[in-house]
Parts: C-alpha cells; sequence; structure tokens
C-alpha cells in the first residue's frame, strides 16, 4: 500500500494532502502525551512542576518546535480546505491558495521558531 | 530521436511478481506515447499486451501511469514526455497482464450511481426540450470517456476499496444538474453513504489526471454543497 504513494509521482495537491494528514497524527501525538502531563496535576502542583523540567530540555524544545510547524500547516491548510469546500469558486484558486498557505507559514513559523529556540543558546 | 521505455511486465501465469522490460526505440517527436508501444509490440516484443481502441482519445482504453501520472497513451506526446519513458499500469486495479488491469471494480462504482436518464412522465413527441443554460450547467462532466485515470489517481482509493471514486461522481454529476432529470434526489442519497463524496478530501489528483480536463474536484465539491444545502440548481 505505501508503495502505491511511491508510485505516483506528487502534484501539488498531492503534497498539499499528505502534509496536512502527516501534521494532523503528529498533533494528535502530541495530544496524547499531553494528557499523560496534565495526569501528573492529580499528584500535586510539585509533581507537576518537576515533570514540566522536561519541557525545557533542548531535544524537547526541538520536538515542541516541530509541533508548532505541524499546528500552523495543518491550520492554515485546514482554512484552504474550507474554502475549497465551502466557497464555490474555491477550486480555481486551489494552487494559488497552497501557495499563500506556504507564505503564510513561512512569515509566521521563522519568527515563533527564533522566539523559542533563543533560550537554547 | 530515440527513446528509452521502460515498462512494467507482468504475466501472472510465469512471473512470481511484476518486472521491468527496457526497449529503445526510433520515434518523432511528435509521436504519441501509444506508437513507441506499438513499435515495441510490433517490432521488438509481441507479447506486450496494453489496451487501446480509438488512439485518439476518445475511447478511454490506454490510460496507464506514464512518468508516474495517469495519461492517455494515445494523448501523450513524445516530446512532452522526454527520452526516458516509464510506463506502469494504473494503481489501485488487479493487473491482468503487463498494462491491462480489471477495470470491472471501476464500473461497478460507475454503475451504482444510476448514471442514466431518470424521467417518468410520458416521452413528448419529439425531444426533452432545454435551454442552452440548462444544458451548460452541467456541460463540463457529459465530456467524461470513463478510462479511469482519476480514480486511479486518487489516494483514498488506493486503500479504501469502498470509495465509489472521482469518475462515478463525476458521472452522476451529469444527471444530477440535468433539467430533464428527475432522480437527482435518488443519487444525492447514494453518494451521501460512507462510500460517497464524503471520503473525498479535495487532493485535486484527479482534476490534474483528467485527459478530459473535467474539473473534477469541482463537480465533486458542488455535489458535497448540494448534499449540505439540499440544493440543486
Ligand atoms: S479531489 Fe477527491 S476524488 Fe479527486 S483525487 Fe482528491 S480525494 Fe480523490
Ligand atoms: S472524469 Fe476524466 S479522468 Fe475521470 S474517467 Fe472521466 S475522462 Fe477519465
Ligand atoms: S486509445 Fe482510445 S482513448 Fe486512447
Amino acid at each position: 500500500m505505501v508503495s502505491n504513494y511511491r508510485g505516483y509521482r506528487p502534484p501539488q495537491g498531492m503534497v498539499s494532502w499528505a502534509l496536512h494528514r502527516l501534521a494532523g497524527l503528529g498533533v494528535l501525538v502530541f495530544l496524547l502525551l499531553h494528557i499523560v502531563d496534565i495526569f501528573a496535576v492529580g499528584y500535586g502542583p510539585e509533581a507537576f512542576n518537576e515533570l514540566l523540567f522536561i519541557y525545557r530540555h533542548p531535544v524537547f524544545r526541538v520536538g515542541e518546535l516541530i509541533l508548532v510547524a505541524g499546528l500552523y500547516y495543518h491550520a492554515l491548510n485546514g482554512v484552504r480546505i474550507i474554502l475549497v469546500d465551502f466557497w464555490s469558486q474555491g477550486w480555481k484558486y486551489e494552487r494559488q491558495m497552497f501557495q499563500a498557505v506556504i507564505a503564510l507559514f513561512l512569515l509566521t513559523f521563522i519568527p515563533t521558531a527564533l522566539l523559542m529556540l533563543r533560550p537554547l543558546f | 530521436m530515440q527513446v528509452h521505455l521502460r515498462i512494467q511486465r507482468y504475466n501472472p501465469e510465469v512471473d512470481a511478481k511484476p518486472y521491468f522490460a527496457e526497449y529503445d526505440v526510433e520515434v518523432e517527436p511528435t509521436d504519441r506515447v501509444l506508437d513507441a508501444l506499438n513499435l515495441v509490440k510490433w517490432y521488438h516484443d509481441g507479447t506486450l499486451t496494453y489496451r487501446r481502441s480509438c488512439a485518439h482519445g476518445v475511447c478511454g482504453s490506454d490510460a496507464m501511469r506514464i512518468n508516474g501520472r495517469n495519461r492517455l497513451a494515445c494523448k501523450l506526446l513524445i516530446r512532452d514526455v522526454g527520452t526516458n519513458i516509464t510506463i506502469e499500469p494504473l494503481i489501485g486495479f488487479r493487473i491482468i497482464r503487463d498494462l491491462v488491469v480489471d477495470m470491472e471494480p471501476f464500473f461497478e462504482a460507475y454503475k451504482s450511481v444510476l448514471p442514466f436518464l431518470i424521467n417518468d412522465d410520458p416521452a413528448p413527441v419529439g425531444e426533452r426540450l432545454q435551454s442552452p443554460e440548462d444544458r451548460q450547467r452541467f456541460d463540463d462532466t457529459t465530456k467524461c470517456i470513463l478510462c479511469a485515470c482519476c480514480t486511479s489517481s486518487c489516494p483514498i482509493t488506493w486503500t479504501n476499496d469502498e470509495f465509489v471514486g472521482p469518475a462515478a461522481i463525476v458521472n452522476a454529476h451529469r444527471f444530477i444538474y440535468d433539467s430533464r432529470d428527475q432522480a437527482a434526489a435518488e443519487r444525492l442519497a447514494i453518494l451521501n453513504q460512507k462510500s460517497g463524496v464524503w471520503r473525498c478530501r479535495t487532493v485535486f489528483n484527479c482534476t490534474e489526471a483528467c485527459p478530459r480536463g473535467i474539473q473534477v474536484t469541482r463537480a465533486i465539491e458542488e455535489v458535497k454543497r448540494s448534499l449540505l444545502t439540499g440544493d440543486v440548481s
């Protein structure tokens, strides 16, 4: 089945869809992790605060950055999909909207990344 | 000019699995990929198997994957694909032999959307007249030649056998918006099922692949919106 995906030279729309899926699944995995760490609140504020040290670890910081990338892309491309679904002219501008998604993604992600990685240096 | 063809071959009676065979043939830049296939079959290896009939982009029999995209071999010029050409069968169907796949599931899906005029009024003496504007409403989807380029390009159909696929929806669209037809509600109900339009994730692969230039995703989205609003005008 995976070989099917390799067998087709992806047009732009397929790239946007594959990224959307990947980002969506990534965010889902983080959500599960988040449920686990919130669970620690049940053991009192000290336990919770202690657990938060993981989030300051550099490896985790980079992981969070990937999460933010996934969130931004999924949100922006989600708006594009909504427009394709509900705006009767959406199909016409599908490609331009994808380019806009990429542009807005870079515009928002780069400053966020700089802010988030600053404490590491 | 000389072109190098890599063609996926598979004869289930003797081969354990598909493999690639390579051929060099002499063609003109203005020849079609189908001409190159014919040269192989006629002068190199008569066992090469593929479908073709009209050779003019009308019958829809020679859809195949050419350099990784679904195309009609008879509509694609050599000069537009370059000198290294990889040819594989359509994805998502059982291979019968070489480039010939089992299209039965494709036509089953097509038949499931009632792709014919349904009108219980007594037939008029002449024709069932329709204004040019009403005819224009579904003009785009009348152009389908049932080649399966779209359905087989859709990533959803590769993993979901139930999805009726874009071609069936295009052909439902052709009647849903026809002012002479009376079964729009029935077809919409069929496409509202689990196997229907909601499986479409607006990937646009179908639109990119359609050799007739049909705005396939647009048609699917119109059906989706009709299901939401109940408006079939
Ligand atoms: S637009 Fe819909 S039907 Fe067409 S390829 Fe994409 S998911 Fe499949
Ligand atoms: S909609 Fe286009 S790609 Fe799909 S079957 Fe019809 S002609 Fe072929
Ligand atoms: S042979 Fe008929 S469409 Fe190509």
